[in-house]
């Protein structure tokens, strides 16, 4: 029993981060109806933020992790409305598959600019955050994990604020509906979808810390799997769907965590993925989705 | 007609350049060198490089070899699968080395091994210890002992110095090294009468291990066997502590980085891995290189710098022996080597071309390598 709990929670702290950037993929998509792959390469540039500023502020501190967290946020959130501005806005109108495209490109730019500016070998993250183990009944638990959860869930309710009770997230959900009407009522698109991409990359950038705390060593290339994961974590839940996202993660944390621990681990991405396909079988759009019919 | 004067240019140009690269051929000796300088085994392969390059260095402030100098040409193949092949390719077609030195991880010599075997130009891996790489064939060295050793070294220190019986093993599903490693472990340890706990597998690149870790601990082991590299291995070290699993840890050759320490801190002390050398051995041979190595780059020596010198020294023992840089020759001349007295021990290639020496035991305390005992299979 307290073997399946243990992994219960080794499970959910791995799903709130696969969930915490899987929430920037389904804003972005939500919005634009597009897959911004250079998601999980900013989720990388967060954790490095989060890097040399941890070099600047008292290690094991709780307002040093607090300084180092929100700086790497809005750090992200200017490269986020940076990227949209310079790669996506040129190619407003066009199509969606050279949208996808260039995503890519920007993805590429950035695990390879990485590798030139932060060098490819891995780093040692600092401890942020005081870090200490307590013991509940037969279950350890880690403050980090304790950290992420909690970040993670306050991010979550926040944003759901945001996108429902103000006057932004009124005009990000008017954007993604109808971005024409929107328009002719009033709502600046470009300023709502450069929003988007900034409220995003913050999403990326508490997740890359998060990470970074929990398995501190870094590289350029580190946002590769988790990214992968995040995206499906995604669909699964129904991409454009904020609890959906948020559901995907968990759900395939757990699932990935528990088949690590049985004795099929050989096969464990094998497993989870299968998991994924027979629920996308029978849920095509997704645990939250909402199945849409295409107008023609 | 108009084909015809540019054919001729063309081999013309290809006769110029074969007169410049066989004059060039004349003034040095070129050895070419791949290496993981970036990436994340950058760590093991920038210590190998070192190693090889003092060789390198030393044997030409001494003259060179047959009254020619050395050329060492580097290529860095970033850690990457796919980019050794594209480096060696590089190094033996468009470069012309009389022979090939790397690299470190099992992996990517096997991808050079078959490109080395086919243009018969001598490859010497400084650390592949996978079985299968020097079976390739008949071109393919190593100056480190091989996987089934590191694996039954530690089974052996395990049952007969830790006195453990009921081990994990925690391994790659990817590498071919953590394959061939695991096996000979759990083959040795049972035949000694211990018995495996469990044996989860995690995916390349993996950061979380607290599943895996989870299922050990309520196994019962009373000890973990990670046949893997530092990267895993620290992270991994830190998550069994984390989770209150105090047994103890142990590895192999791949644990030995100064990220280890710095990445896993508390939660290393005391753990072990074998490795080929230790700076702290007292044989002269291993003084003079210390000495030799901090002089030329300001650093302390570890094993992959041991054996990236080793490597090049054997080289270039067969050259002198061959007196000539003849693919084949060399070949015959690097196979009859014996009792050469490298930093990493007396080095004598048996007929699978696999080195006959002995691997050492390190531990981890206060925060240095510490030297715990030498282990003949």
């Amino acid at each position: 029993m307290s073997e399946f709990l243990q992994q219960l929670l080794n499970g959910l702290s791995l799903g709130a981060i696969y969930a915490l950037i899987a929430l920037g993929y389904t804003m972005v998509y939500g919005v634009l109806r597009f897959i911004n792959f250079a998601h999980s390469d900013v989720f990388m540039v967060g954790a490095f933020i989060g890097y040399y500023m941890g070099k600047l502020v008292p290690e094991n501190t709780v307002w040093g992790g607090l300084i180092v967290l929100v700086v790497a946020m809005l750090g992200c959130s200017v490269i986020g409305m940076v990227i949209e501005r310079l790669a996506y806005r040129p190619l407003r109108g066009a199509a969606t598959l050279n949208v996808l495209i260039t995503a890519i490109g920007v993805s590429l730019l950035l695990e390879y600019s990485g590798q030139v500016f932060f060098g490819a070998t891995p780093r040692t993250f600092p401890a942020v955050f005081p870090s200490v183990n307590f013991t509940l009944g037969g279950l350890v638990i880690s403050s980090n994990q304790v950290v992420v959860i909690v970040v993670t869930a306050l991010l979550m309710v926040g944003l759901q604020v945001i996108v429902y009770r103000t006057k932004i997230g009124t005009a990000m959900r008017a954007v993604s509906l109808n971005p024409k009407a929107a328009q002719l009522v009033g709502v600046n698109n470009d300023v709502v979808i450069s929003f988007t991409f900034g409220l995003g990359s913050a999403l990326a950038a508490a997740g890359g810390i998060l990470y970074a705390l929990n398995y501190p060593s870094i590289d350029p290339l580190m946002g590769v799997m988790p990214g992968l994961k995040a995206f499906v974590a995604a669909v699964l839940g129904g991409i454009g769907n904020i609890p959906g996202a948020a559901l995907g993660g968990l759900l395939l944390g757990t699932v990935e965590t528990f088949v690590n621990g049985s004795q099929w681990s050989t096969y464990k991405d094998a497993i989870a993925f299968a998991i994924l396909i027979i629920i996308l079988l029978f849920r095509p759009a997704g645990l939250l989705g909402k199945a849409t019919i295409e107008k023609v | 007609m108009s084909v015809r004067p540019l054919s001729l240019l063309f081999r013309l140009a290809l006769g110029a350049g074969a007169l410049a690269a066989s004059l060039a051929a004349q003034d040095t000796i070129k050895i070419g060198e791949f290496a993981s300088l970036t990436g994340k085994e950058a760590v093991f392969g920038q210590n190998a490089h070192k190693g090889t390059l003092l060789a390198i260095e030393e044997i030409n402030a001494a003259g060179g070899v047959l009254g020619r100098k050395l050329e060492l040409l580097t290529e860095d193949d970033q850690s990457k699968p796919g980019e050794s092949a594209t480096v060696v390719k590089k190094l033996i077609s468009r470069d012309g080395v009389v022979a090939v030195l790397g690299e470190i991880t099992s992996g990517r010599t096997l991808e050079a091994a078959p490109i080395c075997q086919n243009a018969k130009i001598p490859l010497i891996s400084p650390g592949a210890t996978n079985v299968s790489v020097t079976a390739k064939g008949n071109y393919i060295f190593r100056v480190c002992f091989i996987d089934d050793f590191q694996g039954t070294v530690m089974a052996k220190f395990a049952h007969e110095t830790l006195k453990l019986n009921h081990v994990a093993i925690l391994s790659s599903v990817s590498s071919a090294q953590a394959v061939g490693l695991a096996k000979y472990f759990r083959e040795r340890f049972t035949a000694d009468g211990g018995a495996i706990a469990a044996e989860p597998k995690y995916g390349e690149g993996d950061k979380d291990f607290r599943a895996q870790l989870t299922a050990i601990k309520s196994a019962g082991a009373d000890g973990v066997f990670v046949p893997g590299y530092y990267a895993e291995a620290a992270l991994i070290c830190k998550q069994a502590r984390e989770l209150g699993l105090m047994v103890p840890l142990f590895g192999i050759d791949g644990w030995e980085s100064p990220e280890l320490i710095q990445i896993g801190g508390a939660a290393v002390e005391g753990s072990y891995f074998s490795t080929h050398y230790s700076p702290e051995n007292q044989s002269p041979a291993v003084v003079a290189f210390n000495t030799r190595f901090k002089q030329r780059w300001g650093l302390d020596t570890n094993a992959l710098s041991a054996l990236g010198y080793d490597s090049a020294l054997v080289l270039i023992d067969a050259i002198k022996r061959a007196g000539t840089t003849d693919g084949p020759k060399l070949r015959d001349a690097l196979a009859a080597t014996k009792d050469f007295a490298g930093a990493t021990g007396r080095i004598t290639f048996d007929a699978q071309r696999n080195p006959t020496k002995s691997a050492v035991v390190l531990t981890v305390k206060n925060g240095r390598y510490a030297f715990v005992q030498d282990v003949h299979p």
